[in-house]
């Protein structure tokens, strides 16, 4: 709780930094802030207390959400400070994301439904207008537009969906809607506005992480917003949206299990499978990264499918080792697409220039393709032994296959990385410090991870 | 408050909503001028406010009905973006029709 007050505070300070001149200390006060609204998270640590009449919840689960996503940030920080620099308006900035992150924190600590829509919108409002901050770049507004209306019209379902649990369960508390659908369920007669209330909610939710068949929005935002903030979206904004989904279906609809799973079952492997099979015949880095996004989303549903002891710590690790493997690329994207041309051949000769930081490109690849010792691999494989468990083998069968056609594509991108540079072709801009930093602490935590992953996962089992 | 419901039931509002629901839906898919694709939008929240208020009335449990406060407050803020978003567009290429927004495609 200490740590969401913090972040909202910070919001407001860095909003008022233009109108009372101390923009050049922005940076170094959102960097203080985050880290000790990151410390205050992590000194929580097992208090698990319900505030204001039950509004927010902040066990284990969400305060390792809560850190994770502030730690995201402000690795995603070091990248970003042309983002802040370059025009007028970067307090607006620094502002936004502050907000978004303080959505992201409502969404994984919510204990009442309204909170969680609040939070939802704080977190989508800020992006619609992130999305759109390149005003005088058409392919932003269309982002920001696409992403608005796709985001509103999610907000729509989600909203009859809760509308009509409120209408079965008399109460947005979670735990009351829970105990509610325990009973019913007991009797084996769960009403059919809590079925349809959980159908419209899960469609709503979808839109919102992405998965197949409401995926299609996704490609577009994510390769027409300005880089950083697609890094954004596809790293803190994703692990948000995933954290308040399995809550919600974990502390809710868990006895109704034999209702959704199915559904959310198929729903999963079709989206690792189009966003996998999508993803190899892309010529544009930023829109491959952005189909592999919807791929990981499908392994990430597949937590919520499971649903047993392990998935939370499961959902958990594969965010962490997923976003830092994400941003780790989109670094090396921001980088190397200084003139706006995001092609994969860009890549080229990339190895010959910088040895050690395309060696640590290929270790960041190999963990988002999933090869062990990296952190992906071990991400894989508990969700999958999870979902083995709660014997849904045909799935983690799909799921391998597509684990198979992600390797080709990812491959793509370290063989283009090895290959020698045309002869026409511009020369690339050198890696910053920055991104060389950035790349080196994600490479650094991913073998990490992959090192120790009982640690990250063992956090919420 | 419960006499409203003695006269008409709850299910004419569920039905009632979920009309007003779809027409939303079927408005956002179908029509291609921005505006109108907004009021759509506006139209599907409006009509979980009704449902909202209904059950409210109907278990007799105010915080329904403070749930349509934040809908309406959230809503408004949502379109304010969606609007300056839209001038913005309307700046670069003179129309709102969003089957001119095509320039992201695979």
């Amino acid at each position: 709780m200490k740590a969401l007050i913090v972040i909202a505070l910070l919001g407001v300070v860095t909003m008022m930094s233009e109108v009372f001149r101390f923009k050049k200390l922005l940076l170094p006060l959102v960097v203080v802030g985050l880290l000790a609204a990151c410390g205050l998270a992590i000194g929580d640590w097992n208090t698990a207390i319900r505030y204001y009449s039950d509004m927010v919840y902040f066990d284990n689960y969400s305060l390792a959400f809560t850190s994770l996503i502030i730690v995201l940030t402000l690795l995603w920080l070091i990248i970003s400070k042309g983002y802040f620099v370059s025009d007028s308006s970067r307090a607006e900035h620094a502002t936004l994301i502050l907000f978004t992150l303080c959505g992201g924190v409502i969404m994984t600590a919510y204990s009442d439904l309204s909170m969680f829509f609040v939070g939802l919108e704080i977190l989508s409002i800020s992006l619609y207008v992130l999305a759109s901050s390149n005003k005088h770049d058409l392919k932003s507004n269309e982002a920001g537009m696409k992403y608005f209306l796709m985001g509103s019209f999610a907000t729509g379902f989600l909203l009859f969906g809760m509308a009509l649990i409120y209408g079965a369960a008399a109460s947005f508390n979670l735990v009351k809607i829970a105990e509610y659908v325990q009973t019913t369920a007991a009797h084996g007669q769960t009403p059919m506005f809590v079925y349809t209330g959980v159908l419209l909610m899960m469609v709503g939710l979808m839109f919102k992480v992405s998965a197949a068949p409401f995926h299609f929005w996704a490609p577009d935002v994510y390769e027409g917003a300005p880089t950083l903030i697609t890094a954004f979206m596809a790293t803190v904004v994703k692990t948000a949206a995933f954290a308040a989904f399995y809550r919600l279906f974990s502390t809710c609809f868990g006895d109704i299990s034999g209702f959704w799973a199915q559904t959310l079952a198929v729903i999963s492997a079709v989206t690792m499978l189009t966003g996998n099979i999508l993803a190899v015949s892309q010529t544009s880095l930023k829109r491959m990264l952005a189909y592999s996004s919807i791929a990981h989303a499908g392994y990430m549903l597949m937590a919520i499918v499971a649903m047993n002891k392990i998935s939370g710590g499961a959902i958990f690790l594969y965010a962490t080792a997923y976003s830092l493997g994400s941003l780790g690329a989109f670094a090396c994207l921001h980088a190397i697409s200084k003139y706006g041309d995001e092609s994969i051949e860009n890549l080229k000769g990339f190895a010959a220039d910088n040895k050690i930081w395309a060696g640590l490109l290929g270790v960041i690849v190999l963990s988002l393709a999933g090869i062990p010792p990296v952190a992906g691999f071990f991400a894989k494989y508990y969700i999958f032994y999870g979902v083995f468990q709660s014997n849904f083998t045909w799935l983690v069968l799909v799921a391998i296959l597509s684990s198979l056609i992600g390797v080709y594509y990812y491959f793509r991108i370290i063989i283009t990385m090895v290959q020698p540079r045309s002869e026409k072709a511009t020369v690339l801009p050198a890696l910053t410090g920055a991104h060389k930093a950035l790349l080196l602490i994600s490479a650094l935590l991913a073998l990490g991870i992959g090192i120790y992953p009982a640690f990250l996962q063992g956090l919420l089992s | 408050m419960n006499s409203i419901l003695q006269v008409i039931p709850l299910n004419y509002y569920v039905a009632l909503a979920a009309i007003l629901f779809s027409i939303g839906v079927m408005g956002v898919m179908f029509r291609r001028n921005a505006i109108i694709v907004f009021m759509c939008i506006e139209l599907m929240l409006n009509a979980v406010n009704m449902l909202l208020t209904a059950f409210s009335t109907y278990h007799g449990d105010a915080s329904g009905q403070v749930m349509v406060f934040f809908i309406m407050a959230v809503a408004a803020a949502e379109v304010a973006v969606g609007l300056a978003i839209l001038v913005m567009i309307y700046n670069n290429i003179r129309t709102v029709d969003i089957n001119e927004l095509n320039k992201l495609k695979w």
